[in-house]
């Protein structure tokens, strides 16, 4: 089995390959997908990303994917043979490939890597990541204006702070507008599963939300939202063919900007290592459009203006007072939550109902 | 009233949760009945829900898409059925490279499809029935794989004990050599039945991506076709306790989310094992002869035939 599997890698690896022989010398880009190009979600919107960089460049690149690699000793065979397949520029697109990287990028120092949404670094190893918290600030106060039952229903993946974080900017986004509405939040043990994000859509609509907000990929909340009448927003990527009416928005990742750059730079000779945690105002997020049918002009004005704060720093969505929720003040007035204390948050702010699972 | 409201929403729910879960299990639980074992129900569901998908959005009709999703599920086992009643492969490495192999192909199949919102299927509109207030919507206003689910549960049961076919397939799976001895054609009994579980895998995979999330996304399936496999051991090879097995676990995982919703906490990984957990129990159970007997595990499940030894 073992050898059969192996067989098929390098077999793999050899079509991926055969195709380089064709252009000139082209500078070789690899990426390291977790999941399927088709979730419509994370690793579509990633490899929208690498169509970007063939765009930007055409023959002057070579772009190869490895989609639904498994964190851990897979994904460290993976990244190897990318880099002795002679690709000079490797974008890892999960946090479990943080550690491969690294170990991989040690026998490469010629190789350069990018790893997404990890903490450690090296010469040749980079790190970047988007600040989705902001766009889910802007969905937050659109929601305040829209909720007529004050009480949104938020589809949650797994508790860790890059989740929570999202839960609080949205909390914080809503009250800002709306400070008698409430998050519920189901939690689904999931990033990936259709009919339990359906389902759980379903139960969060059953007790009375009117407004769904999801941190899971697929859109089968959406499509709930449509067919009950309420509204949602999507995840990722614009998802408004799921649901025409009920799509408010959504909270796009756009690597594309970030991509091209860096493979730019690779050509150029003027690459460093560095950690890039940009957002609305470098356009690595951006917001899917607001939906004339469904929101009201001044609604879209609001948020308009929220976005165009965001990205001018007039508005962090993290500023003070934020009270936790027994009351706590945990950032006084005037004062902005740190980027260190964003990324290891762990606890709710006033508004979110229940607790966080441990 | 806003409280019996409420419960018809969730019995609803459950009921869709539980149906694809049922289409598949009913199919394995005669497959393996027969004596084979086959563990490429998630590919052929997956398969089954890409075809299923594929033709209702290019021809509109729901009754060819789902046709197509049980014929595809056919063309799946058939696979399996010659690789491990003809070529005498392994069962349970064939049945694990029949889910590997349908991943990737459904994957092929339906990338021009991601992203493409269908309807859903709609509901059977049985006039003054569906209107009766509570019990309307539950038991008359489902669609046509739903009742479908539930009648092949009756169906399968009524064949397997009260048909002589019934009996013959129960006596393959029991003993292939006695069966053969008594001159009943032990390979093709098996493959009509692997073909039976095919098409109910297609069937489910076809609820999935068109009525229970009338979409198509890669691996969509989301681990059910595994569920299924596991409910089929939990029902001891009953299709009554099948059903049961089925509506128990959609009821778990829709309960589960309510209960988070009303702010109560319960450890949803436990929840999501107990099916697993009972599979497991049930497993050393029949580890033990006399159990086996008593649980009806078939007595040929997974072992390979060899017509002239």
């Amino acid at each position: 089995m073992r050898k059969v599997l192996f067989a098929a890698i390098a077999a793999l690896f050899c079509v991926a390959g055969s195709t380089a022989v064709l252009a000139e010398d082209p500078l070789k880009v690899g990426f390291v997908y977790i999941g399927p190009v088709g979730d419509h979600g994370w690793t579509y919107q990633h490899n929208e990303g690498r169509l970007a960089v063939e765009q930007a460049f055409g023959d002057k690149v070579q772009t190869t994917f490895v989609e639904f690699v498994p964190e851990g000793q897979d994904a460290e065979r993976v990244i190897r043979q990318l880099a002795v397949d002679g690709h000079n520029l490797i974008f890892t697109t999960s946090f479990g490939y943080m550690n491969p990287t690294i170990k991989v990028a040690k026998n490469f120092p010629d190789v350069r890597f990018e790893h997404c949404s990890g903490y450690k670094r090296a010469d040749n190893v980079s790190t970047y990541l988007a600040r989705f918290y902001e766009g889910r600030y802007v969905i937050g106060r659109i929601a305040g204006a829209v909720t007529k039952s004050n009480t949104v229903g938020y589809i949650a993946s797994f508790p860790i702070p890059e989740v929570v974080r999202g839960i609080n900017a949205f909390t914080l986004g809503l009250r800002s507008v709306n400070p008698d509405a409430k998050v519920k939040v189901v939690w689904v043990s999931t990033w990936f599963d259709p009919g339990k994000e359906g389902d759980a859509a379903k139960a969060l609509i059953d007790q009375g939300a009117d407004i769904l907000v999801q941190h899971t990929d697929s859109p089968a909340p959406l499509q709930v939202a449509e067919e009950r009448g309420v509204h949602a927003f999507g995840q990722a990527s614009d998802m408004a063919a799921f649901g025409p009416n009920a799509h408010l928005s959504a909270i796009v990742n756009n690597w594309g900007p970030y991509y091209v750059a860096r493979t730019q730079a690779v050509m150029d000779g003027t690459w460093e290592s560095g950690d890039v945690w940009d957002g609305i105002a470098d356009d690595m997020i951006v917001m899917a459009e607001f939906n004339p049918n469904s929101l009201p002009a001044d609604v879209i004005a609001d948020a308009e203006a929220t976005v165009e704060g965001i990205r001018s720093g007039a508005i962090h969505p993290f500023a003070g007072p934020i009270m936790d929720q027994e009351g706590n003040e945990v950032v006084a007035a005037g004062e902005n939550l740190s980027d260190g204390d964003l990324l290891g948050m762990g606890y709710y702010v006033m508004g979110v109902d229940g607790s966080i699972p441990n | 009233m806003a409280a019996i409201t409420t419960i018809e929403l969730v019995l609803l729910t459950v009921i869709s949760a539980a149906t694809p879960l049922l289409l598949a299990a009913t199919g394995e639980l005669v497959v393996e009945r027969s004596g084979v074992l086959n563990l490429g129900v998630e590919g052929m569901m997956l398969v089954g829900a890409v075809s299923a998908f594929i033709v209702m959005l290019t021809t509109g009709s729901w009754a060819l898409g789902i046709v197509a999703g049980a014929a595809a599920g056919v063309i799946m086992s058939m696979l399996f059925g010659v690789l491990t009643l003809f070529f005498l492969a392994n069962q349970v490495a064939s049945g694990l490279a029949l889910t590997l192999f349908g991943i990737g192909v459904s994957s092929l199949l339906g990338i021009p499809f991601i992203g493409l919102p269908i309807d859903k299927l709609p509901a059977l509109d049985l006039p003054l029935l569906g209107d009766i207030p509570i019990l309307g919507p539950l038991i008359f206003g489902q669609d046509f794989l739903i009742y479908f689910s539930v009648l092949m549960i009756v169906v399968v049961h009524w064949f397997l004990f009260r048909t002589r076919s019934g009996l013959i397939l129960r006596a393959v799976g029991e003993s292939h050599d006695a069966a053969h001895s008594i001159g009943y054609s032990v390979i093709k009994i098996r493959f009509l039945a692997v073909m039976f579980g095919g098409a109910m895998a297609g069937l489910g995979g076809a609820f999935l991506s068109l009525s229970y999330t009338p979409m198509w996304v890669e691996q969509m399936t989301a681990g059910r076709g595994w569920i299924a496999l596991a409910l089929v051991v939990f029902a001891t090879w009953k299709p009554g306790r099948v059903l049961i097995g089925a509506y128990l676990f959609g009821s778990v995982t829709i309960l589960q989310l309510h209960l988070q919703g009303l702010g109560v906490q319960l450890p949803a990984q436990i929840l999501s094992m107990l099916p697993y957990l009972v599979t497991i129990l049930v497993l050393v159970l029949i580890s033990r002869n006399a159990a086996r007997v008593k649980l009806s595990a078939p007595g040929c499940l997974g072992q390979i035939f060899h017509p002239h030894s």
